[in-house]
């Protein structure tokens, strides 16, 4: 204990130690690209479908609303489904690549504190569509989205807190423009989370080693 | 003043049980496979460690069972937390005098 940088060096273990062992760090960026890519494709297969039903309107009176609602939902959790499998496959190669466990009690926390926001938002949404209140469909995604990822970015990388950010504010924007609810759910599923993922690539991936450093184990 | 090198715990010398201390005050309860993977050793390894810090007092253990397989799990007594704390104290002294 004579080498005077030791205790500085001790100190800086355990504070790796304790973020390693509190936040979930696997989360990889290409699983914000995937989830991006994902939601263009839902989005644009929306646009398509509302085109079509704008289209067979002009020919028949009424009617088919119930089906064009039956499809978009379709589509919707098709959208979900590919983006959350895309990201969970990259998210699982990370941890592989880290030798971080991805089902800790880190993961645990992160899971909770990012579902429970959106459940409740889950709720509110289910409720909208049975009202027919639609225009306020696309910002609850999104603000309720967005606080669900504030919520979890103190159990992750810090920086998700900044898209959680991004998709409130849109979500918000939003609200005064009911009619462009597919706009701004593309800009704020698909722009943003290619954004976010390039930029968490960028800045901890495109090292081949990233930051997966462990402690280095000597007693 | 006293020479903060005296205060610095011998138990917390070794950096894998440093390492157990800083993953349990962040965690409430942690099973021992959870550990190795943060901590990166083998079994041998961390078991001996965690008897050590078991026998200071510093963490509690609790041996259970999920269907047939053990499930051991790891959580920091308060004499555990106070001792890290001023262990950290101590290193924080350290560093200080350097200056």
């Amino acid at each position: 204990m004579n080498n005077p940088v030791q205790p500085l060096e001790t100190l800086h273990d355990i504070k790796r130690m304790m973020e390693r062992s509190s936040r979930f760090i696997s989360l990889s960026g290409w699983s914000g690209i995937a989830a991006g890519v994902c939601a263009l494709a839902g989005a644009y297969a929306a646009h398509q479908r509302i085109i079509y039903f704008n289209q067979s309107q002009e020919g028949k009176v009424g009617g088919a609303i119930a089906e064009l609602r039956y499809d978009l939902i379709l589509i919707a959790f098709l959208t979900f489904a590919a983006a959350f499998v895309l990201a969970s496959f990259f998210t699982f190669i990370r941890s592989k690549k880290d030798g971080v466990a991805i089902w800790g009690a880190a993961a645990r926390r992160l899971m909770w504190n990012t579902f429970l926001p959106l459940a409740a938002g889950g709720f509110l949404i289910w409720h909208l569509i049975e009202i027919s209140g639609y225009g306020l469909v696309a910002p609850s995604c999104l603000i309720f989205y967005g606080l669900a990822l504030v919520n979890g970015s103190k159990y992750t990388m810090g920086e998700v807190r900044w898209l959680g950010y991004g998709e409130i504010i849109l979500g918000i924007i939003n609200l005064w423009n009911p009619g462009r609810g597919i706009f701004f759910w593309t800009l704020g599923f698909g722009v943003l989370h290619i954004i976010y993922g390039f930029a968490m690539w960028w800045k901890y991936e495109r090292t081949s080693n990233g930051n997966g450093e462990t402690m280095s184990v000597k007693s | 003043m006293k020479n903060p090198i005296e205060q610095l715990n011998k138990v917390f010398d070794s950096r894998i049980r440093l390492g157990i201390m800083s993953a349990l005050i962040m965690n409430n309860r942690t099973n021992f496979n959870e550990l190795k993977e943060l901590i990166q050793v083998t079994d041998g390894n961390l078991a001996s460690h965690m008897k050590t810090l078991e026998e200071a007092g510093y963490i509690q253990v609790e041996k259970g069972f999920i269907g047939r397989k053990t499930n051991t799990t790891y959580a920091i007594t308060s004499a555990g937390k106070k001792a890290f704390k001023s262990h950290l104290d101590a290193l924080e002294k350290m560093i200080r005098s350097i200056d």
